[in-house]
């Protein structure tokens, strides 16, 4: 696991694909950052933040876990892991751990943008330290499930650009459904979607409540897609 | 050493593999011979544990690959058709990164730098795998193979697409790692095998329809009854005389043409010799015998050898007996179609 852990993260570098992942994600972050609280003025609401946050996995996901098993099924390199003493599980693990880092620590240097507000704001108008570290918690498990898709939908595929453009759907459906459960007039159904929905969830935290049912929930989730991953490697050799 | 039982591999209705079962000993060097398509590679992926088979068994080392893998696979080092190569890095990250792989505990350094002396990519050490010729990509491979140095080596088509040069180098490097490696490699080329290996098999459509030493696979070829000649002569009348000849079962005109010499493809009669014979009658008549080579030396040519030859009973073992029969010779009539 270890080793293509750091083959991972050094790939991040070698390639592109790791500037432009912080790059993109940090300048996004900022200017959502920008427009929500600093230019808000009295307004400003660090929930807003956070919840386009989000959004904005949209975007970067895609970035980070496209490549992860695709490239490596069009580059026949998967076959050195596979013959290696590796499990399956262990690879799988090695490349999701990469991706949760690169991801982890860019949101981390973002977290920065909020030293600006503690420095310049009114002392009685500082946002609340708990309430910023429990959403960050929160926007790392969120991520967490995205990645995991993502890593999922890459190891269908052997082209970059469908895991990619696969991934963007299925984060967005993921997102936009919690918000348009309302608008489905058949109570049960609603029910359970705002169940699945990640973003109905994610609402709690910006609220200011821990929800540790949510964490629960999130880790599930990553790990279903993980094992689901696994699962296609099993598939592919039985096959 | 590699105990392989009854392994079959099903595609839906297909069969890749249809009942394969061979034995590969310590410190053989075993050439898989076979068509394109014959499942050479799917043995060999079952074999190394990416692919799993529909039914059947391998042992490596007397460890099952399907309930211990990570046992079984510390045992071998594999090269697959297209090397498993990450551009994006130098040789020597890529080394690295194939020894923590492995899980291997021998010492790095030293380790590293003998398997770059063996293969001859010292020089490129420090490149980048994306800026490397195919023939050091596949040397690259082939050390990627040896970290950990694993009992067992496996090559699936070694020397695909490499110059002349290079070939003999790869076949002289694998007849040294057969010194104290157990090998097989897998292969279409026919003179590849008798160069570096030990003993044949011999698959096709998923079954084995030979597994023999390999001078004993070269003595079939030299049994072959096929001949081209070239004879400076007049054309008709030469033909007619080959023809006519006794011990000659066949005899046609080619279209080579060398000079006055004109080149004809002839078939003896099982059992004769006919080379002596022909050169001391075109002596008599006073047209120069300048060529005579034996045809017969590619694979579909054994296939007919080893048909025509012992390599019945092996064959026939399995399935319906009148319909294995009819389909070989199906196939015996398209390949000799082939060759005329």
């Amino acid at each position: 696991m270890t080793a293509v852990y750091r083959r991972e993260m050094k790939a991040y570098f070698t390639t592109p694909i790791g500037y432009v992942f912080m790059i993109v994600f940090l300048m996004l972050a900022s200017a959502v950052f920008c427009l929500t609280t600093i230019q808000q003025g009295e307004g400003s609401n660090i929930a807003m933040y956070f919840t386009i946050l989000i959004f904005l996995f949209i975007i970067i996901v895609p970035i980070l876990t496209m490549k992860s098993f695709a490239e490596e099924r069009k580059m026949k390199t998967d076959q050195l892991i596979l013959t290696s003493p590796v499990s399956i599980a262990g690879m799988i693990a090695g490349k999701y751990f990469a991706a949760m880092t690169m991801y982890t620590g860019t949101l981390l240097v973002s977290a920065l943008n909020f030293y600006t507000i503690f420095k310049f704001a009114a002392s009685n108008a500082a946002p609340n330290v708990a309430s910023i570290i429990g959403n960050h918690v929160a926007v790392i498990l969120v991520g967490s499930v995205f990645i995991s898709i993502g890593i999922f939908i890459s190891s269908l595929t052997e082209n970059q650009l469908a895991a990619a453009i696969i991934t963007v759907a299925a984060i967005l459906v993921l997102l936009v459904s919690g918000m348009l459960s309302s608008l489905i007039p058949f109570y049960p159904l609603r029910v359970v979607v705002n169940w699945i929905s990640i973003f109905t969830r994610f609402s709690y935290f910006t609220y200011g409540i821990f929800d540790y049912s949510a964490v629960l929930y999130y880790c599930s989730m990553t790990f279903l897609f993980l094992f689901l991953t696994g699962r296609v490697f099993d598939k592919r050799r039985w096959g | 050493m590699i105990k392989i039982e009854n392994l079959v591999k099903r595609y839906g209705a297909n069969y890749a593999l249809d009942d394969i079962s061979f034995t590969v000993n310590e410190g053989e060097i075993v050439g898989f011979l076979g068509p394109n398509g014959a499942g050479k590679t799917t043995t060999m992926n079952i074999i190394t544990g990416y692919l799993s088979s529909t039914s059947g068994s391998v042992t490596v080392n007397g460890i099952d690959i399907l309930e211990e893998p990570k046992k079984a696979k510390k045992l071998i080092g594999f090269l697959p058709e297209q090397p498993p190569l990450y551009l994006d890095m130098t040789v020597e990250e890529y080394l690295n990164f194939v020894y923590n792989l492995k899980g291997c505990t021998l010492n790095r350094y030293k380790h590293l730098s003998e398997i770059c002396e063996v293969v001859k990519i010292s020089d490129v050490f420090h490149r980048l795998i994306k800026n490397l010729s195919k023939g050091y990509r596949q040397r690259v491979g082939i050390a990627q193979a040896l970290v950990g140095n694993p009992k067992i080596i496996i090559f699936d088509e070694p020397t695909v697409g490499l110059d002349p040069k290079q070939i003999i180098e790869i076949r002289n490097l694998i007849r040294t790692l057969g010194k104290d490696h157990t090998v097989i490699l897998s292969t279409h080329i026919l003179p590849e095998v008798q160069a570096v290996c030990d003993r044949i098999i011999i698959i096709n459509n998923g079954k084995i329809i030979a597994d023999q030493k390999t001078e004993e696979i070269s003595k079939a070829v030299q049994n072959n009854r096929r001949f081209n000649v070239k004879i400076c002569g007049p054309k008709k009348e030469v033909l007619s005389m080959l023809k006519s000849k006794v011990g000659i079962v066949y005899a046609e005109e080619l279209a080579e043409k060398d000079g006055d010499a004109f080149t004809y493809m002839i078939e003896s009669e099982p059992g004769v010799d006919i080379r002596k014979n022909l050169f001391y009658t075109l002596a008599e008549k006073g047209w120069p015998l300048i060529g005579l080579e034996g045809v017969g030396t590619n694979l579909e040519d054994i296939f007919i050898s080893i048909v025509d030859g012992g390599g019945e009973d092996t064959r026939r073992k399995k399935g319906p007996p009148s319909k294995q029969a009819a389909k070989q010779e199906d196939e015996t009539s398209a390949i000799g179609g082939e060759n005329k």
